[in-house]
């Protein structure tokens, strides 16, 4: 027996010694997610982890930087009107179009040694216009009318119509011609899906012009990055970059208190309440940082409620929750209360609009004059009919499961009497929502650019209904001309001060008529080592990967 | 035989794929409804026109026979997900999670056997009531809060094994130890919840042979207690167990999701769940389908095996 014991003892320490998970060392760097990507194409399918981890290896033509301001990640210079590289042009049926003229940055090479040139834009327009190519997002190929190659680096966009936002070409994410134009034109265009080298040779070279390149991917696991050795910028720090997936929460933070993970990214990581928990305990090894970001948390309305179509209502519901002590309960203050749709760090927010603060009485003099009064507790109308909502949500969002029951203990202390409904967010986003199969209300929250022009949530125009295949994200059903006429403005207005006081205008209007109940504005929490210096948060739908050359270990 | 429990597989299969195609096929929205949710410049058009070539305009019925008509031909399709050949995408986490789970019965039947013989030898016993309640924790306790506390105590705590994935990804990870490492977390919280059940069937096994004449007269005969314990109780105590056993043998191919997602273990578990979820029908289905056939192919097994310990036991 004793014998026995020694062996184990001694097999255990053998495996123990041997497994010591090794610190990596600090030109290596880990990072953690909740998420693996299933495709690597840069323009099949919408997904954050491809974003965060493909923005390590690919540039965009244009992005918004941390300060939320446009910028050149490929080109040169951005185009305006002002430096003449963008020009008014009337299009065939006679529109308003621009040209733009965008030159590729002296000395960007695809990883394998190749120069990124016009016939890759020419190619990737290619692509992205064919009906037939699965990508997910064609609306900006559809937008480009025509791609003129000046020379081998400069190129000219002709869209068809000129919005305010004319030279942000974010989406067009330059595919390398020499790589998958054979695999384009092998055969039938619906099936590039799965020939593109971006699925089936990942760490092929020829797909990466950002300072890293991808050199390994263990599906469901991990993805390896190594630098490019033809990045023709600052030269980035770490030799190899490991993005490791940890879907469970807890598990993740387990995963970097363990070494497993140096740190936690705050676009697809910690939720904000665990990320709170994790500061509170104050790990002198950690750093915690909040990032306010643009991911809009609100109530959606649905306007075809004959409760909810009063706006008094809607005031009087705004009225009897105190968000500011929400937020203080539930995400220690980190998360901003929201007066409308649109950011305080995004330079169009205005703070000159109706307030809602936490005031039952005003709520409870609202719901009178609409016919709600008060008998036994809960409110009823002429008919004895008892106010009372439905707030549908994601089940499994602690945060929204937590929010919803304080919503509902509020408001039933102004008498409205509140049911509550979790679905799975596959039913909930899939059919509840998309749908307008919730009854009243529906929590979950909008993640926009920075100024996003709300067409696609607010105009009328883009209700989902059967007859237009259910697209549209104006799920509420919110139809005001007042609404229309502001965002078909917005859109076109290129004057910066003009377009500033017509967004000033939609946010009052927002607030006044409440197309959707604001709830609060989320913080991204970024668990970052302390040594790790440069990464800076942004925010907004383009990650802190997209600068990952400026990070260092100091 | 054999032949005929073959052929009643292959009903059961089909009958599956019809209903687990079905159930996907009714599931509220599809990929690009969500998809729609998600990009506000999804348009109409791009609606359509995704649906169309995804085949999602078609009802599933017409779908599942043409899927099945591929399959009767050798051609299982590609991942929608992946965009990759269903096996390629399929056998990586494939062998993961028959690693995984194979280790995992494996500790469990070498702890919960011995200790279910030796509980059922003494009913009552101080160390029978220790192993029953070993056996209640093993069965009450949830997976995940077990696999939790194991990573808080052995990774964070005493840091001598890591959290979780299935190699030290930085340089210098990787070897034989490494891997072993990284199995040992999820092997053990798998294995904890599997004790349970083998100990008390094997327990209850035992005690209910022991009563039978056979038993006395092994006795009467002079056989030691071992002799009639290890030669005459045990092989017909066995019966059940195998039973639970070969049933086992299906996930061994369709993983223990909430276990994968706690270790970050790429296995069949979050493979199927991420298919079934995002709508992947060809690579749903093959998981699925393979986890079935699995588990057929182990209840044959276990008819065999029965007739391996006991002779009388007839195939027909």
């Amino acid at each position: 027996m004793t014998n026995a014991l020694r062996l184990l003892c001694l097999a255990a320490a053998v495996t123990l010694g041997l497994a010591a998970p090794a610190r990596a060392a600090k030109d290596e760097l880990v990072i953690g997610l909740t998420q693996f990507p299933s495709t690597f194409h840069p323009s099949i399918d919408s997904m954050l982890a491809k974003t965060y981890i493909l923005s390590m290896a690919r540039r965009p033509v244009t992005a918004y930087d941390p300060s939320w301001t446009l910028v050149c990640m490929l080109c040169e210079t951005l185009p305006t009107f002002e430096n003449g590289l963008a020009k008014r042009e009337k299009t065939a049926d006679g529109k308003q179009g621009v040209a733009l003229t965008y030159t590729l940055k002296a000395g960007t090479k695809w990883a394998d040694g190749r120069p990124v040139t016009t016939a890759d834009v020419l190619f990737t327009w290619e692509v992205g216009r064919h009906p037939r190519s699965g990508l997910s997002n064609s609306e900006l190929y559809r937008r480009i009318l025509k791609v003129e190659a000046r020379d081998a680096r400069t190129f000219t966009l002709h869209l068809d119509r000129l919005t305010f936002d004319y030279n942000a070409v974010n989406d067009l994410h330059i595919l390398p011609a020499h790589v998958e134009k054979p695999r384009f034109e092998a055969g039938d265009a619906a099936e590039y899906r799965n020939r593109t080298a971006f699925d089936q040779d990942t760490t092929n070279p020829g797909l990466y012009n950002g300072p890293y390149r991808i050199t390994q991917v263990v599906q469901g696991s991990h993805v390896v990055l190594e630098p490019n050795a033809h990045w023709a910028g600052d030269k980035p720090a770490f030799k190899r970059i490991v993005v490791k997936t940890v879907e469970n929460t807890a598990a993740l933070e387990a995963n970097l208190l363990a070494g497993g993970v140096d740190l936690i990214a705050g676009e697809l990581g910690l939720p904000l309440e665990q990320a709170i928990a994790f500061e509170n305990r104050a790990d002198p090894r950690f750093t915690v940082t909040y990032k306010p970001s643009l991911v809009y948390e609100h109530l959606d309305v649905n306007h075809s409620s004959p409760i909810l179509a009063d706006k008094r209502v809607r005031q009087a519901l705004m009225h009897g929750i105190d968000r500011e002590a929400l937020s203080r309960q539930l995400f220690a203050g980190r998360q901003q209360v929201a007066d409308a749709n649109v950011p305080p760090l995004d330079w169009v927010h205005t703070d000159d609009l109706a307030k809602y603060r936490f005031d039952p009485a005003t709520a409870a003099r609202l719901l009178d004059e609409a016919g709600w009064k008060l008998a036994g507790g809960v409110r009823r109308d002429a008919k004895g009919q008892p106010l009372t909502i439905e707030l549908a949500t994601t089940a499994g969002n602690r945060s929204r499961e937590l929010v919803a029951q304080v919503l509902q203990a509020q408001w039933r202390a102004i008498g409205v009497d509140v049911r509550l409904k979790s679905e799975p967010p596959r039913i909930f986003f899939g059919e509840t929502v998309t749908k307008r199969k919730f009854p009243h209300l529906a929590m979950f929250a909008w993640y926009s650019a920075p100024e996003s022009v709300p067409r696609s949530t607010l105009h009328s125009t883009m209700i989902p209904a059967e007859s237009n295949g259910w697209a549209g994200q104006n799920y509420g059903g919110y139809a005001r001309p007042g609404m229309d006429k502001l965002i078909d403005a917005i859109e076109v207005e290129t004057d910066r001060a003009r377009r500033k006081a017509l967004w000033a205008e939609l946010q009052k209007l927002y607030a006044d008529d409440l197309p959707a109940l604001p709830l609060y504005f989320r913080a991204d929490a970024f668990i970052l080592p302390k040594p790790l210096k440069g990464v800076t948060p942004t925010g907004h739908q383009d990650p802190s990967t997209l600068w990952v050359e400026g990070w260092r270990w100091e | 035989m054999i032949l005929s429990r073959l052929l009643q597989s292959l009903a059961v299969l089909l009958v599956m794929s019809f209903v687990v195609y079905g159930l996907m096929g009714l599931m509220p929205g599809d990929p690009i409804d969500l998809m729609i949710a998600a990009d506000p410049h999804l348009t109409p058009e791009d609606a359509e026109r995704l649906k169309a070539l995804y085949g999602l305009d078609r009802p599933w019925t017409e779908r599942y026979l043409r899927w099945l008509a591929q399959v009767a031909q050798g051609e299982f399709g590609y991942s929608r997900l992946y965009a990759k050949p269903v096996w390629e995408a399929m056998l990586p986490a494939l062998g993961n999670t028959a690693l995984l789970m194979a280790a995992a019965l494996a500790v469990a039947l070498a702890v919960a056997l011995p200790l279910g013989i030796l509980a059922s030898l003494r009913p009552g016993s101080v160390f029978d009531h220790a192993v029953n309640l070993l056996a209640f924790a093993s069965v009450s306790l949830p997976t995940f809060w077990v696999g939790l506390m194991l990573i808080v105590l052995f990774a964070v705590q005493l840091g001598w094994l890591p959290a979780g994935g299935m190699e030290t990804v930085a340089a210098g990870g990787g070897g034989l130890g490494d891997r072993l490492a990284h199995l040992a977390l999820p092997v053990a919280t798998l294995a904890l919840a599997g004790i349970g059940q083998y100990v008390r069937q094997m327990r209850a096994a035992m005690i209910g042979e022991a009563h039978h004449d056979y038993v006395r007269t092994a006795r009467a005969k002079g056989c030691g207690p071992a002799r009639v314990v290890l030669n005459h109780q045990l092989r017909n105590a066995l019966l059940p167990v195998t039973t639970i056993v070969a049933l086992e043998i299906g996930g061994l191919f369709s993983g223990a999701l909430i276990t994968e997602t706690v270790f970050a273990w790429p296995g069949m578990g979050r493979l199927i769940y991420e298919s079934v979820m995002g709508n992947d029908f060809n690579l749903a289905l093959t998981g699925l389908l393979l986890a079935t056939a699995m588990t057929l192919l182990g209840s044959i097994l276990a008819d065999l095996a029965y007739r391996w310990l006991d002779p009388r036991v007839s195939l027909k």
